[in-house]
């Protein structure tokens, strides 16, 4: 715990004087007449971790894909601070520049591994697979640096020319992570990171996910409805409902004290064991 | 005869098909899309070769059909019957003496000339296909030269098989640009692909026509470490004695006996009547 009280403190303290890394100004997205969510503006810094709960429906997930580029926003811009030109807006930059940054410096976590894993290929291909992207030709090396990765990630390098298919949910998210994390990106997406796995397994990837955040000094965004999750990882928290942001703030303070009606609603609603 | 037009498909088609080639021609390793039509056989057996060929034929040309390499089987000979009487055109089986050339899965042993035309069968033309199936997503790629997927499938092969496993249909990359299938030829025929000749590529079922003009810069994938390797089985032909053609490996009775022969029956035919001979043919003259 003091570890992460003295990063807290140096994360604000270095927010002073750093620009930004991501900037969220307006950004709109609607189903037709539904809205999917809207309105929404927050910065967030080098090294910061930020939570964005809400129930079902709430519209979280849709401004994840629109953050990342999945979505297009009706409105808003979404200006990512790049490590050649400065801050751009990826909203409006050309499609080859977005898919680039996304094989970069940025990073998605799927809520289904399978959804983020080529499961017809091995755990080594499926690390490789962004080093190959980027021009990676030399295959000693990026097998060197796939082993690295499971080492890192906790799964044996025994398993390294196994099919993603024949691991388990916990090893196929942590197989996810690596894959992800293997070109050293700047921002992680992650969606629900946790869901669908049980209480062991959710626990020993959150441990993970905090080192390697603390470790590599990324800045995330965390969709999630599992408050625990948003306690462990997150340094701000943002809530949503029907689209809407209702409140934001530092994760303890929301949890402990929350302002508006529906976060002391989902603050209430945790079952306490 | 005269029931038929030129070469069986109707100037109007003739002239689409021409249309996609000089396109293909003029973006080489880029798949052009064109309107297959239904020609009287089953997709399978070379429709795509076949509409290039009959798009590209003229009645001065001389045709040759080959399938593996040999002039004698059933695909080559049910082809080079269909051009010979809905085309009238000479065939030969002289790859000297051929002006166009079909072919499904090898390139002729011998050097191909500017004045000739190489045509294939393609069976799938897309490269990335058994990697990424949304057709969307791979015209995506081609466009974006987004090609790490293409070396994903190469590592597959060193991590299972301690070397590049692939051994036809290895993908090649045109003029530093397009990832392209040279549709499925023995890896052994990948250098030669920087020839002479205008190399057509048909692929009837897909509806695609690509194309790698002469001297053009056609390049094997490969990874630093593993370079790429034209391989061949470690013999000469039993036949004609020749070491560095393709060889087909023949097995000649129950008891594992086997012997290897040139894929290629012209070049060994021609190697034979200049008095070339191999290991068995020696033992049928004695």
């Amino acid at each position: 715990m003091r570890a992460d009280k003295d990063f807290r403190e140096n994360t604000r303290a270095r927010t002073e004087t750093v620009k930004p890394l991501l900037q969220v100004r307006e950004i709109e997205k609607r189903y037709g007449a539904r809205i999917g969510c809207t309105g929404v503006n927050f910065d967030l810094y080098p090294g910061e971790v930020m939570g964005i709960v809400g129930e079902s429906g709430s519209g979280k997930s849709t401004l994840l894909n629109c953050l990342a580029g999945h979505l297009e926003p009706d409105a808003g811009q979404v200006i990512f601070d790049t490590r050649a030109d400065g801050p751009v807006d990826t909203v409006t930059m050309s499609e080859p520049e977005r898919r680039m940054l996304s094989r970069t410096d940025w990073a998605f976590v799927h809520q289904h591994a399978r959804d983020g894993l080529r499961t017809s290929v091995s755990a080594g291909g499926n690390i490789g697979e962004r080093l190959m992207a980027v021009g990676d030709r030399h295959y000693g090396n990026i097998r060197e640096r796939a082993i690295d990765w499971l080492g890192r990630v906790e799964i044996s390098e025994t398993r390294v020319d196994d099919r993603p298919t024949a691991f388990s949910g916990g090893m196929q998210q942590r197989l996810q992570i690596a894959r992800n994390l293997v070109t050293g990106p700047r921002l992680v997406f992650m969606d629900e990171p946790t869901g669908g796995l049980d209480v062991s397994v959710q626990a020993r990837l959150l441990d993970l996910l905090r080192g390697l955040v603390r470790e590599m000094g990324l800045s995330a965004l965390i969709v999630t409805h599992d408050l625990a999750v948003v306690r462990l990882l997150a340094d701000r928290l943002m809530v949503m409902k029907d689209g809407h942001v209702v409140e934001t703030g530092l994760t303890d303070q929301v949890l402990d004290d929350p302002q508006h009606a529906y976060t002391q609603l989902l603050v209430s609603s945790v079952l306490q064991v | 005869m005269s029931n038929y037009n030129f070469a069986y498909l109707d100037e109007q088609t003739k002239r689409m098909i021409r249309r996609a080639i000089l396109k293909g021609l003029a973006v080489p390793g880029y798949q052009v899309p064109f309107a297959s039509r239904e020609m009287p056989m089953p997709y399978g057996w070379g429709t795509g070769g076949v509409q290039v060929s009959a798009a590209t034929l003229t009645p001065e040309d001389t045709l040759k059909v080959i399938d593996q390499g040999a002039d004698d089987t059933t695909n080559a000979v049910s082809i080079r019957k269909f051009f010979e009487r809905t085309a009238g055109v000479e065939t030969t089986e002289e790859t000297e003496q051929a002006s166009v050339i079909q072919t499904r899965h090898r390139i002729p042993e011998a050097k191909l000339r500017e004045d000739q035309i190489l045509v294939y069968q393609v069976p799938i033309p897309e490269p990335l296909r058994f990697l990424e199936p949304r057709e969307t997503e791979t015209r995506k790629m081609h466009s974006l030269e987004e090609y790490g997927l293409m070396h994903v499938k190469l590592y597959e092969d060193i991590s299972q098989h301690g070397a590049i496993a692939t051994s036809y249909a290895y993908p090649v990359k045109v003029e530093d640009r397009y990832v392209m299938d040279p549709s499925p030829i023995p890896k052994f025929d990948n250098p030669k692909m920087e020839m002479a000749a205008i190399q057509l590529f048909g692929a009837g079922r897909e509806q695609r026509i690509y194309a790698v003009p002469p001297y053009t810069k056609v390049v094997s994938l490969d990874f630093e470490d593993y370079p790429f390797e034209a391989t061949k089985a470690e013999h000469a032909c039993d036949l004609c004695g020749a070491e560095d053609s393709y060889l087909d490996e023949v097995i000649v009775d129950d008891a594992g006996n086997r012997m290897f022969v040139c894929s290629d029956t012209d070049y060994c035919r021609s190697r034979r009547g200049a008095g070339h001979v191999g290991r068995l043919a020696q033992e049928e003259v004695a």
